[in-house]
């Protein structure tokens, strides 16, 4: 490698990590936390008894995870144009990656609450709670515990995800490397830098959640 | 102190069936003040589904259960007719099913106790929580009682750091402090360590002393011979013979009871 490159790679350093501070990382925590909402109102339905609302929730949840995120993505920002509905490129991102968080999420929320035994729900209504309430304070903290480790699975692959964004013209670390890339045609280069920052993005996520694991650890048995 | 004349618990003709099993077939019981009642009876006989539908866990499908206990601001007698009610949970008046379950506690084989919650938020919970307590108030009573039951050194301890027989003397502790007119325990020891047993046990026999009114679920029959006021044996979803303990528990009448109390005595 020339010296001019590494000159370049150094200047695109800034651009990238800019791009993910401004880009990348807001645009994956906004859609997480709407996408959980979406995912534990969904569990829920899909938990429901009333036979319409756990459909609905199922027919959703096998939607987005039988179809490509791309595909999503694009429909929303290119395909719903042509129906009247103009949305900018940001809000069209979150809204896709939203959607797709609440397909995914569900299905590991409501395996968490699931997983957690019987007799946690007696116990809350012999001290006199009602369902809603049995849920809130007994149920979904312990479910919660569960539910860390494959969320966090989730939320990385949501990182990595965001990098489509760029298809619809979202500013983000991605996009910021395909920019450089093409004025200067020094691809390869350019885009193993862009790899080597979403890896270490995700090694900083990676311990986050072993530090989160820990300190829920005291609410299970060992 | 000895049961009185008053009719705290009442049970007529209680049924119940899982789909086409017919787990109670007519469950009848009267229960005073201050009763100590052992139901004692094989594996598989529905006393846990008596139990789970005198504090409302389970809804039957038939016949009536009358708790007069206690009524003051947070009890009030209740009278539920499970036919009218058509065996589901809506048939029954929210509010009647809101009384059955206050005038009751229950005392798990399991423990079940809240483990993301230390022992004191255990106790605290049903109190602060669901019958608005004062916070103040109510938790030097839940001190006063894990106190009384040795572990108040445990207050801030989780439930996975205890022993079985420290869960379940919090799971009883989380029953008192509910301030229920009725204890009700499923086989409260069987899940515990027999050098464990005797915690528990003992504190149950001081209950009964300090004259609670209880329904125990037990196959401690020489516990249900000293503390028990009164013992029904249970057989096939009815009740097949209920009688003074000491007095049964030697000399049954009935074929089944005799055979289950020699299976009991002599298991091989
Ligand atoms: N929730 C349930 N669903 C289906 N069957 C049940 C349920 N609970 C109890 N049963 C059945 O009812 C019968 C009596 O159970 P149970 O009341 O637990 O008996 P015991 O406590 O005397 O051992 C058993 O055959 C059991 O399988
Ligand atoms: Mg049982």
């Amino acid at each position: 490698m020339t010296d001019s490159t590494w000159q370049l790679l150094l200047d695109s350093l800034w651009p990238m990590i800019h791009g993910a501070i401004t880009g990348t990382i807001p645009l994956a925590l906004s859609s997480f936390a709407i996408g959980l909402v979406l995912a534990l109102a969904l569990a829920l339905m899909r938990l429901s008894r009333r036979r319409w609302l756990s459909s609905i929730a199922r027919v959703y949840i096998s939607l987005v995870r039988g179809t490509p995120l791309l595909v999503q993505l694009f429909v929303i920002f290119y395909g719903l144009p042509s129906l009247g509905v103009v949305i900018d490129p940001w809000p069209s991102a979150i809204i896709a990656f939203s959607i797709n968080v609440g397909g995914y999420a569900a299905e590991v929320i409501r395996a968490a609450i699931l997983s957690v035994p019987k007799g946690q729900w007696e116990a809350a209504y012999m001290i006199g709670m009602s369902h809603r309430r049995a849920l809130t304070r007994i149920i979904l903290p312990q479910a919660a515990r569960v539910s860390v480790p494959p969320l966090s699975n989730t939320f990385i692959s949501l990182v990595k995800d965001t990098s489509l964004a760029s298809l619809i013209l979202v500013t983000e670390l991605f996009r910021e490397a395909q920019q450089v890339a093409a004025f200067s045609g020094q691809f390869m280069a350019l885009y193993l830098e862009a790899a080597l920052l979403y890896w270490v993005i995700c090694l900083v996520l990676s311990s986050g959640q072993g530090v989160l694991e820990k300190r829920l650890d005291r609410y299970v048995a060992h | 102190m000895s049961p009185t004349d008053q009719k705290l618990l009442t049970v007529r003709g209680l049924q119940k069936s899982f789909g086409a099993n017919q787990v109670l077939t007519s469950v009848d019981l009267t229960v005073a003040r201050g009763t100590v009642l052992a139901l004692i009876g094989p594996s598989g006989s529905g006393k846990t589904t008596v139990l789970r539908c005198l504090n409302g866990l389970e809804i039957a499908d038939g016949g009536t259960i009358s708790i007069v206990g206690a009524d003051d601001s947070r009890h009030a007698p209740v009278t539920i007719d499970f036919a009218a009610a058509h065996g589901t949970r809506a048939g029954v008046p929210k509010k009647a099913l809101t009384n059955l379950r206050d005038q009751s506690a229950m005392v798990f084989q399991h423990y079940n106790l809240f483990p993301h919650k230390t022992v004191l938020e255990n106790v605290m919970e049903g109190p602060v929580v669901v019958q608005r307590r004062d916070r103040a108030e109510v938790e030097a009573e839940a001190l006063a009682l894990l106190e009384r039951v040795g572990l108040s050194d445990k207050r801030d301890s989780y439930p996975f750091e205890l022993s079985g027989g420290q869960q379940q003397r919090v799971g009883i502790v989380r029953a008192l402090a509910l301030r229920p007119t009725l204890l009700l325990f499923d086989e409260p020891t069987s899940a515990l360590d027999p050098e464990l047993v005797g915690d528990v046990l003992r504190l149950i026999k001081e209950l009964a002393a300090e004259g609670w009114t209880m329904v125990i679920v037990t196959h401690e029959l020489e516990f249900a011979r000293e503390v028990a006021t009164e013992v029904a044996f249970v057989d096939g979803g009815t009740i097949v013979e209920h009688g003074d303990p000491k007095e049964m528990l030697r000399n049954p009448k009935h074929e089944r009871t005799r055979q289950f109390l020699h299976r009991l005595l002599f298991p091989f």
